[in-house]
């Protein structure tokens, strides 16, 4: 049985929702069913859509969303709260590390094959420390529920994690809708992200900049899946929103076209892959890229966010090391739990999986988004054995986990509440200091049963409370 | 602001004008090949060298309606087409989408896809009803951003381009009639002249305004005079020329003073002042709106230049 986040095994509400309880029952499923169409009106109004790539149909869809809040208590939040930022804080001490001495790797601790021979490792980083030593300053922590006091990370997502205007977005929409649930002031507040994240941003101004920095949200262009998202996102923190052939690189620093002529740029949120930032670095080929700007940043006249080569933190491989990370860097006790993972390449580790593969699930190293991945119970024989070949020639190549039995959370169906399997992810902002809005995304499979969560197949959104004491 | 939004704001409003220009040019051309004995001289001709697409139709071809509706109103690949500068005008407005207010994001996103499902054959038999439609569009985009844009550079640069395109657009009607032969039958100042005259007014909607600026009669000299020299009729080439002159004075305020387009549209707008349309007569219309486009397009690039658009 999975884990009912709003009833009690015996049936009875838990006091978190007790709130949420009588809210639906004054209101009714028909009642709340017709302000849903009047949210999703609003989103459709405002603009809100997700692009999904190759799977034609409509471009610019909306995700789905649901109603019902997801709750964690005070008390929960502040597990999860310092959880969240110590794993933010192992991450870019690893990335220093790994970039630098690579201690963790001379201790035996991560074999250095992972790292060194990883396509996310970035040489041209080697020996180079960003300001404030800050390699990921926003950080997405993928965490699951299975438990009361049981919580536990996914993955990380340490490049450009997406997903926070809908938290303010869902969190704008509810607070419009429904202010008397806000009423008392019981619902700690999450809408000042965009203000730490532009703090964030200047805390780590390049040593060339003089006065107050200048910040710029990056985007490939209105065809990316996110745009609206960096549009959101510039537009509240009052910073312009560029695509990189606004930008050019003369006399060391960073520059974008204005009316007024040449304006300097020192920060740079940038919501493009690593590869695709300069040619003369990275792809030669990249029709995107802004040319002599990785130049520009190993000589301190431009700060990109998150730094190139961040990625090797989030890898699949190196997530298995991350209590390790925790251990070594910041000599404390991992307070969220990873997912038991076996690691194929490992002679007996691979023995179990081959031989439990029908339970588990099994990932790619470098897969994402839930491509050529392998879910045990929802395949047939012949799936499973197909996979199992494709293990025994590759080994290296591949993950195992247990399938998980996500929690449930309360989820307004057409005739009554229902409960549906989801995910959280919180975005933990590091500058000089650490900030944690108190919230975060909650995705939820809208099938009943489903344990997948990704809105590219049919996922929705929801917003999430956190109670304050 | 940055170049690019600026570029995009001015391109877009060149884009919706556009099109609604090019939806009036084949009001009018359909006007003038349904003239008694049009059908033997071409008409459509006309059109195709007012709009500058002679390349797609050799000198030889006789273009008839439905060639200028796939071309010009459908093609997706002649960029001036209708359905090209709807499209355009939307994915300019969606890359800069926080400049726009909600009513001009909806007024551009609205139907932009309508065209797509429309073969030659639905579009003629359509014809007025799609041709209001486009006018519409371009109607509510430019309502949206008086009622709602604010003031500031942005609109400042939307205006100009739509300004600019406009002008443009009066200039090559004008030329219509330089294209346009009279039969040999016919005389200047005949029914048929009379009848072209009056086509180029209704193209522009003008023949309403032009009554009570003129009386009853039509000639081409007070046609010439109402659509190049009327300061009051906001399609004439003289109502556009103020108007970037006043938009782009703006722009020197806020933006370090006077560049090189400054001194051009002074020019431009001293050029059409204190003349008359005798006086482009003894010079010659085709050669004074020559001299016209080739002025709009020098000022339209030295505006870029100065404000960094590209």
């Amino acid at each position: 049985m999975s884990f009912n986040e709003m009833l009690e095994s015996d049936g009875s509400v838990r006091e978190c929702y007790s709130q949420v309880q009588q809210w639906v029952e004054s209101t009714g499923i028909a009642g709340l069913n017709r302000r849903l169409e009047e949210a999703e009106a609003i989103f459709r109004r405002i603009g809100i859509t997700f692009a999904v790539y190759g799977e034609g149909g409509d471009p610019e869809r909306l995700i789905p969303f649901d109603l019902l809040p997801r709750i964690f208590t005070a008390r929960e939040w502040r597990t999860l709260d310092r959880g969240i930022r110590q794993r933010a804080r192992a991450l870019n001490a690893f990335l220093h590390d790994v970039y630098h001495r690579g201690e963790i790797i001379r201790a035996g601790i991560i074999p250095g094959d992972i790292v060194y021979r990883n396509d996310a490792y970035k040489l041209e980083m080697v020996g180079f420390t960003p300001p404030g030593r800050v390699y990921s300053h926003i950080v997405g922590i993928d965490i699951v529920r299975t438990g009361p006091a049981s919580f536990e990370v996914l993955e990380d997502n340490c490049r450009t994690p997406s997903g926070v205007s809908y938290m303010l977005e869902n969190r704008e929409i509810m607070t419009r809708m429904f202010p008397d649930l806000f009423a008392q002031g019981l619902v700690a507040p999450v809408d000042d992200y965009p203000d730490q994240l532009l703090a964030t941003l200047r805390d780590v101004a390049p040593p060339a900049c003089k006065g107050e920095p200048v910040v710029v949200v990056l985007t490939p262009g209105s065809l990316n899946s996110a745009y609206y998202e960096h549009s959101f996102l510039a537009d509240l923190m009052g910073v312009e929103l560029v695509e990189p052939a606004d930008l050019f690189v003369d006399e060391g620093r960073v520059w974008m076209k204005t009316t007024y002529g040449p304006k300097i740029v020192d920060v740079i949120y940038r919501r493009i892959d690593d590869d695709y930032l300069d040619p003369l670095t990275f792809r030669p080929d990249s029709m995107l890229g802004i040319p002599g700007i990785f130049n520009v940043y190993r000589n301190g006249g431009v700060t990109l966010c998150s730094a190139p080569g961040a990625g090797i933190a989030d890898d699949k491989a190196v997530y298995i090391y991350v209590p390790d990370m925790i251990r070594f860097y910041l000599n404390e006790k991992p307070i969220l739990a990873n997912i038991p993972t076996w690691q194929c390449g490992k002679a007996d580790e691979r023995a179990y999986v081959l031989d439990n593969l029908h339970e588990l699930v099994a990932k790619e190293v470098h897969g994402s988004g839930g491509y050529g991945m392998l879910i045990g119970p929802q395949s047939t024989k012949s799936e499973v054995e197909a996979y199992a070949n494709r293990i025994r020639a590759n080994p290296d190549q591949f993950i195992a986990q247990p399938t998980l039995d996500l929690s449930t959370v309360p989820t307004l169906g057409p005739a009554s509440v229902v409960e549906r399997h989801a995910d959280f992810r919180p975005f933990c902002l590091v500058g000089k200091q650490i900030r944690l809005v108190p919230g975060g995304l909650t995705r939820v499979a809208l099938t009943e049963g489903s344990l997948v969560v990704n809105s590219s197949q049919g996922g929705g959104v929801k917003d999430s409370w956190v109670l304050q004491d | 602001m940055l170049s690019r939004a600026a570029a995009n704001l001015y391109w877009m409003a060149r884009y919706m004008e556009r099109a609604e220009a090019t939806a009036r040019l084949i009001t009018m051309g359909q006007r003038m090949a349904i003239l008694p004995g049009a059908h033997h001289r071409d008409e459509w001709r006309s059109v195709v060298k007012v709009t500058g697409c002679e390349d797609h139709f050799p000198p030889e071809a006789i273009v008839k309606e439905s060639d200028i509706v796939a071309y010009l109103l459908l093609d997706l690949d002649n960029p001036s087409s209708v359905r090209s500068c709807l499209s355009r005008a939307r994915a300019n407005g969606k890359s800069i989408r926080t400049a726009l207010t909600q009513d001009m994001w909806e007024a551009l996103n609205e139907g932009w896809r309508k065209l797509d499902s429309y073969d030659v054959a639905d579009a003629r038999q359509q014809l007025p009803a799609l041709i209001d439609w486009i006018k519409t569009r371009a109607m509510t985009f430019r309502g949206a951003a008086d009622a709602g844009q604010l003031r500031n550079e942005g609109h400042d640069f939307l205006r100009i381009g739509g300004s600019i395109e406009r002008a443009q657009m009066t200039l090559r009607l004008l030329d219509v009639k330089y294209y346009v032969l009279l039969p040999e039958t016919e005389v200047v100042g005949g029914t048929r002249d009379h009848y072209q005259w009056t086509s180029v007014l209704h193209a522009l909607s003008g023949s309403r305004a032009y009554h009570h600026v003129y009386g009853g009669a039509y000639t081409p000299w007070q046609i010439t005079d109402f659509l190049m020299l009327n300061t009051l009729f906001p399609r004439s080439v003289a109502y556009c020329y103020r108007q970037i002159a006043y938009r782009l004075a703006r722009l020197a305020e806020s933006h370090n003073g006077l560049k090189p387009c400054h001194e051009t549209i002074a020019q431009m707008v001293g050029s059409l002042d204190g003349i008359n349309s005798g006086e482009i007569f003894r010079i010659g219309l085709h050669k004074s709106v020559v001299v016209g486009l080739g002025m709009t397009n020098r000022l339209a690039a030295e505006i870029a230049e100065a404000y960094h658009f590209d």
